[in-house]
């Protein structure tokens, strides 16, 4: 841009649409812009792209969302419905759900928009879900992308959001049965409890205002956050830079892929067109939330097999373990002449509150035991870090415990199996799941290291057998080229760090603690193999020699 | 009224009384009847049949029931649980029971409509109880919407919304009541088999019950209006199916998008 000196003579385009580029971009800067983002590189690997799923289900959302707007009339007021759905027809409901009834039934594709709707709402969450699993289980969330890990928390938060309002806008039996339960733990919150019901939803549940309310809450100001975040956060991916895999010529001065122009525009807007296929796929040929089964909203009856969408089921199925008694103590409690109901607060609140602290702390707390300092930009196998990997699977596999618990009815009548004992196998596995996951992981994540050490110090079992003339049989192990070799050995192995004492000469109980955690983390390790060790290893020339590997002073654990 | 007033003492007043006492006598007794003919046509059983079906009970139901459907440990007194009931149990293929389990399941009938006709001939002899519905009452005519609003309130919390089924306690279960005909349904209303309730005719009506089959039947031929159904089991089979199907092909699109070519 600079280069626009004034001595050299002004650049006149040749042909007409030329000129009028020229005009405009002198005004915006638009090949300035393209310059700078056409040249940034992304790394290519497919689990890079998950992020770029949320986005388009996100536009799909906003699409799809404005045509239901059109149509959709989030009034509590009571009618009777005189739609084309006969089994519903002359039925007392609220002009919200007959709303959605209309979209369903009267309104030219309006069916389909409500099913590529709800479609995209569940893939939405569930690619930020899984892409968030990506960036832990990569250690993508180090310095310098704390931050952006919380923008993304903070995201998974909002679409959480987002979903669970929409999915109450319809008025339905499911939907309000959903509502209540909320409603239920609200109310369980002490002291305040009531109160914020009551603010809520205008009076005692379920009132007249709260489609109205949640209405706003969905279309309005969850929308707008999210917005908001997703351009934070696409804003400190520019910033930051995308993280790569290891590889030969990978480390964390630089970015090798390809540019973003043309290569990944044409791939992300080719990908963008894949994923909105996929959905009106979907919506097309699979039902989703068939509202006129369960008919209006009427807070006598509740249907069997009612939950929530899928994002808030672990939330419903802590509710579904806690047990409401222990002997003969009872989880609720009257103090005072008030009822305190633990045995809602406590599902409802506690692990979802552990989840998400956890969550967003993780990245403070991993940078607080190791004392990593540093910048990464190369992402770590999952094997290589494996406390860490182990930690994520704990938590990974107590979340699914109680998304499996949401769905405990359905366990028991699809596989013949009772109600009950499917309820006692998770209350267990509740506590010991996230354990068993825990050392099972670092088990495994070890073993992968070890495998990998192994096949760097003496290549690959060919599966050839060779009988040697004094008659040894041998199985050759082929060498790995350098490009894969780099990949098993070029990683960091940080060792534990010992407590050090303070500027003062005082070993801190916060720094016992800290080594402690240190110990913890990195007292199980299997060291990359060291230049020595592959040269020594390949020094015997045929490298097939024991398996075994040389100690040589690395603690490789039992 | 005044006409009537001035012409009550006339002479063929009391004949013209008697006649119209005997008409309205008449014609409640034979409303009656007809209404006993129908319920008769199909709960009047011959002796023959009383007979062949204790014949077939003692063979096949005695074990559990008792010699006289008088009840055992094993299983109970079916004196006055109706033609209803043995219609249904037995028409369905629950009983004779498979296997001792949390409950009766349904299996390929094991007699053929005679035999159980017989059956709840014989238990119909033993004492009073509900007997097999009428054809007027199943023949899907009734109110659907009506009828949803009723299964919704009364049935929908075993049954599911859309009467996909869903669990109880220990084993135990609410059916999923596609392709269950509509006599069977409403004899499992009047005679709350296995874990079911009694839906009495002071509780649901007759007419009310016809809405509700009715409803489901009309749900059930209706089919599903947004595409395959996913088992009308609601957000845990649309969750599976977006994480299992829906981010199952895109991780297959991300892969294709990102292998190399060279």
């Amino acid at each position: 841009m600079s280069a626009a000196s004034t001595a050299e003579p002004a650049f006149v385009a040749k042909t007409k649409t030329g000129r009028f580029t020229d005009f405009v971009d002198q005004r915006v800067g638009g090949s300035g812009i393209l310059r700078e983002f056409g040249r940034k590189v992304f790394p290519d690997h497919w689990s890079f792209m998950f992020g770029e799923v949320a986005l388009y289900s996100f536009v799909i959302l906003l699409l799809s969302g404005t045509f239901l707007t059109f149509f959709f009339d989030p009034s509590m007021a009571e009618t009777h419905y005189d739609g084309s759905y006969v089994p519903l027809k002359g039925v007392e409901m609220s002009v919200a759900y007959s709303s959605s009834l209309d979209i369903s039934f009267d309104i030219r594709g309006g069916l389909f928009m409500r099913q590529v709707h709800h479609w995209a709402a569940l893939l939405f969450v569930a690619s930020i879900a899984v892409h968030m699993l990506r960036v832990f289980f990569t250690g993508a969330f180090r310095k310098p992308r704390e931050m952006n890990w919380v923008v993304g928390s903070v995201l998974l938060i909002l679409a959480m959001a987002a979903g669970f309002t929409g999915y109450s806008l319809p008025d339905d039996l499911l939907s309000g049965n959903g509502l209540r339960i909320i409603d239920g733990v609200i109310k369980s919150i002490p002291v305040v409890g009531t109160y914020i019901s009551f603010f809520l939803f205008g009076g005692e549940f379920p009132g007249t205002a709260v489609i109205g309310r949640l209405y706003m809450l969905h279309i309005l100001l969850v929308p707008a956050l999210i917005l908001l975040m997703i351009v934070l956060h696409l804003f400190m991916v520019v910033v930051h830079k995308h993280t790569q895999y290891p590889g030969p010529g990978r480390n964390d001065n630089n970015v090798v892929g390809y540019p973003l122009g043309p290569v990944y525009a044409a791939k992300a807007g080719g990908f963008f067109f894949i994923v909105f296929g996929v959905l009106a796929l979907m919506a097309g040929f699979f039902t989703i939330n068939p509202i006129w089964n369960y008919g209006p909203y009427d807070p006598s009856p509740v249907s069997a097999g009612t939950q929530p969408d899928w994002y808030i089921g672990f939330v419903d199925g802590a509710l579904r373990l806690m047990p409401g008694t222990f002997g003969d103590w009872q989880v609720e409690q009257t103090w005072l002449g008030f009822v305190f109901s633990f045995n809602v607060l406590l599902p409802a609140l506690v692990p979802a509150g552990i989840l998400f602290t956890v969550m967003f702390m993780y990245p403070w707390i991993e940078r607080w035991i190791t004392k990593d300092d540093r910048e990464h930009h190369v992402l770590d196998r999952p094997r290589n870090a494996p406390t860490r990997t182990a930690i994520g699977m704990a938590g990974f596999v107590w979340y699914c415990v109680m998304w499996a618990a949401a769905g405990s009815d359905l366990i028991a009548t699809h596989f013949h199996v009772s109600l009950n004992d499917v309820t006692y196998w998770l209350r267990a596995l509740f506590f010991i799941g996230p354990i068993i996951a825990f050392i099972v992981t670092k088990r495994v994540a070890l073993a992968l290291q070890r495998k990998d050490r192994e096949i760097a110090l003496h290549g690959r079992e060919t599966g050839r057998i060779v009988r040697l003339p004094h008659g040894e049989f041998i199985e050759v192990h082929a060498p790995l080229d350098e490009y894969k070799r780099y990949k098993l050995v070029g990683f960091e192995s940080p060792e534990v760090l010992p407590a050090v004492p303070n500027e003062h000469g005082v070993v801190t109980r916060k720094e016992k603690r800290r080594a402690f955690l240190s110990k913890w983390f990195f007292e199980d390790r299997v060291a990359p193999a060291s230049p020595a060790e592959l040269e020594a290893a390949h020094g015997h020339g045929h490298g097939h020699e024991a398996v075994e590997a040389p100690e040589a002073a690395k603690s490789l654990s039992h | 009224m005044k006409a009537l007033s001035q012409k009550r003492r006339h002479p063929l007043a009391a004949i013209a009384l008697l006649l119209m006492g005997l008409l309205i006598t008449g014609g409640l007794y034979a409303v009656a009847t007809t209404v006993n003919e129908a319920k008769a046509s199909t709960t009047s059983y011959s002796a023959d049949d009383v007979e062949e079906g204790g014949k077939l009970f003692a063979a096949n139901c005695a074990t559990c029931h008792g010699m006289g459907a008088s009840g055992t440990d094993a299983g109970p007194s079916l004196v006055g649980v109706g033609a209803a009931a043995v219609d249904f149990q037995v028409g369905t293929g629950r009983m004779p029971m498979q296997m001792n389990g949390p409950q009766a399941m349904k299996k390929p009938v094991q007699f053929n409509d005679e035999q159980t006709n017989q059956l709840s001939a014989y238990v119909a002899s033993l004492g009073a109880g509900p007997a097999i519905p009428e054809e007027g009452l199943l023949d899907e005519g009734g109110d659907a919407a009506a009828g949803g609003e009723l299964f919704r309130v009364n049935c929908a919390m075993c049954h599911n919304a859309a009467a996909a089924g869903g669990a109880l306690t220990r084993g135990k279960f609410a059916p999923a009541l596609a392709d269950v005909s509509g006599k069977h349904i409403y004899e499992a209303m009047v005679t709350g088999p296995q874990n079911m309730p009694v839906f009495s005719d002071s509780n649901i009506t007759p007419e009310d019950k016809r809405d509700i089959i009715t409803f489901l039947k009309q749900i059930e031929t209706t089919g599903s209006p947004g595409g395959a159904d996913l088992g009308s089991l609601g957000p845990v089979a649309e969750g599976l199916f977006v994480w299992v199907a829906g981010l199952g092909v895109i991780i297959a699109f991300t892969i294709w998008l990102t292998s190399r070519t060279s």
